[in-house]
């Protein structure tokens, strides 16, 4: 195989090193076509949004405007980095970093098929929970260190918001752990590949969604908020509030936005993993394979974008009272629903 | 050297100067963010003794919770900075003596290999069960009813503070949901009929 030959190249070629410059290729591998599905959501958004809106949306850098989410890269690498007077210089150029970073680290966890895995380990849920629940210091330190009232109670604010969709979020995880009896996502799509409608070949009703439907829909919503997207984009609602990020220009903020599309690709992606079956097709008679984990990817993307060109946006009470008065009473009720199922005779997840 | 005691000696390093920073830094959010680097970087150490569980607890529940509510409090507070030294030479004493328990205490658990503190009856996590299960496996049989108990400790903390906040009655004009979703149009707007003024 031609991968065999590859590993055996670099073997010769570094000897000892060897394990450290293989894992860094497959990180490469993995960041790299990354970078360019967050720049090219950017375009793709603009381009359905303006279709929805009967526009044609970007058409004139390159065919079918097909560069532009380079041309704006480039536009915004060039632009000065604008520092206000008195904000804490290292913490202020820290935070981009810290709202980016999470969301490339959890994708040493996530399982593309079933052997396709940087980094499998048995608590990998556990550890995505873990790495998002960092973000949110980017959102913090970046309102603290730009020295402005504004941008300081727009941090707070969504600070706010994503911790407490943060717990919706975790509590509907609780429940896929649960039925799945793993925390492992590769074990999880497993569990999903099994059960009465999966042996008869229609194995898209044996997925989570389905079963949980209150936690699926729970959790769209959630990651949502939890991305600060439209309709809880509060922080970018510049004609009546303003968010954490008004005094950031140039790269550092293109970073803020850079790190609001790679977390759309991973929570989509994590959606895909635990309630869309992940990498199993749909039916019997077409074969399993990455293709379908991308197509289920690219579905729910399409369904953030959707969402952002048709709702408005929400008020900020309004946000806070649907997540802890609307879903977490909703998934503290369907935890002990499905715990009462599973201890059933009526258990489909045996 | 291997490998992995090269990774400890690094993460120990930098676990160490964090927690000197946290101690020395001037502005109180630095201490704050140094002390989150510190959590990082022991969860990273306990990573190494396979204590997967732990590590991922610790930052979930320190590093995502824990300090960003203390970065809210750290930040919300109008410190000023140079009268944060004021008083160091009459805490001292105070002070003094809690380093010095310290001292002790961790001279005793770090001794604990020379005095033999560490050949007990606890057993060892199995090796082919994941942390997890093991843990979760201990909390529901074994210590179910500590565990019970402290949950049910938490949620009288979660009530206590809820009261504490809200003893008045709330003054703000914020209008319910429920009953703003079945306000109908006709209830506030009305339609006049006007015939259309003719210039002359």
């Amino acid at each position: 195989m031609m991968v065999d030959a590859l590993q055996g190249l670099l073997q010769g070629l570094f000897g000892a090193a060897f394990p450290l410059v293989w894992a860094v290729l497959k990180i490469v591998l993995i960041i790299a076509p990354l970078l360019l599905a967050v720049a090219y959501l950017t375009f793709w958004e603009r381009k359905v949004i303006g279709w929805m809106q009967v526009r044609i949306g970007p058409n004139r850098v390159g065919p079918w405007g097909l560069i532009q989410p380079i041309a704006d890269g480039l536009k915004l690498l060039f632009k000065e980095v604008v520092i206000p007077t008195g904000s804490d210089r290292s913490v202020f150029l820290l935070a981009p970093m810290f709202a980016f970073a999470p969301a490339l680290a959890a994708w040493a966890v996530i399982p593309f098929n079933d052997t396709l895995v940087l980094a499998n380990v048995n608590a990998s849920l556990l550890y995505i929970m873990s790495i998002s629940s960092i973000g949110v210091y980017g959102i913090i330190l970046s309102g603290w260190a730009s020295n402005s009232k504004y941008a300081f109670l727009g941090g707070m604010r969504s600070a706010a918001q994503m911790i407490s969709y943060e717990v919706a979020m975790g509590l509907a995880l609780v429940v896929v752990l649960m039925v799945s009896n793993s925390l492992n996502l590769g074990d999880i799509v497993g569990a999903q590949g099994r059960g009465h409608f999966a042996d008869k070949g229609l194995g898209f009703l044996s997925w989570n969604w389905l079963p949980l439907l209150p936690m699926f829909v729970v959790y769209l919503v959630s990651i949502v908020a939890e991305t600060n997207r439209a309709p809880f984009d509060l922080a970018e609602g510049e004609s009546e509030i303003v968010g954490f990020h008004v005094e950031y220009s140039g790269m550092a903020f293109a970073v803020f936005f850079l790190a609001e599309y790679a977390n759309m690709i991973l929570v989509s992606t994590l959606a895909s993993i635990l309630f869309l079956g992940g990498w199993l097709s749909p039916v019997g008679f077409l074969p399993d394979g990455i293709l379908w984990l991308f197509l289920k990817i690219s579905a729910v993307l399409f369904v953030f974008l959707w969402i952002r060109a048709t709702f408005p946006r929400y008020r900020y009470d309004q946000i806070m009272r649907l997540g802890w008065k609307v879903f977490i009473p909703l998934c503290l009720v369907w935890l002990v629903v499905v715990g009462v199922w599973m201890m059933s005779p009526l258990n489909i997840w045996k | 050297m291997e490998f992995k005691t090269f990774v400890f000696y690094f993460l120990s390093a930098i676990l160490v100067l964090a927690g000197l920073r946290v101690i020395t830094a001037r502005n109180p959010v630095h201490a704050a963010l140094y002390l989150v680097l510190a959590f990082f970087t022991a969860s990273g150490v306990w990573m190494l003794l396979q204590a997967e569980f732990l590590a991922i607890a610790l930052v979930l529940v320190y590093v995502g919770a824990v300090m960003v509510l203390f970065l809210f409090v750290v930040m919300m507070l109008d410190i000023n900075l140079d009268r944060l030294r004021e008083g160091f030479w009459s805490y001292l004493p105070l002070g003094s003596i809690i380093a010095l328990l310290m001292v002790v205490e961790m001279g005793l658990v770090l001794g604990g290999n020379y005095l033999g503190l560490f050949e007990s009856s606890v057993a060892q996590a199995a090796a082919e069960d994941s942390n997890v299960q093991a843990v979760g496996r201990l909390l529901f049989t074994d210590y179910v009813y500590p565990f019970e108990l402290a949950s049910v400790i938490l949620l009288v903390g979660i009530v206590a503070a809820v009261a504490l906040t809200q003893r008045d009655k709330r003054k703000n004009k914020a209008v319910s949901p429920s009953q703003q979703v079945f306000v109908k149009a006709r209830d506030r707007v009305r339609v006049l009929q006007m015939p259309a003024e003719k210039s002359e």
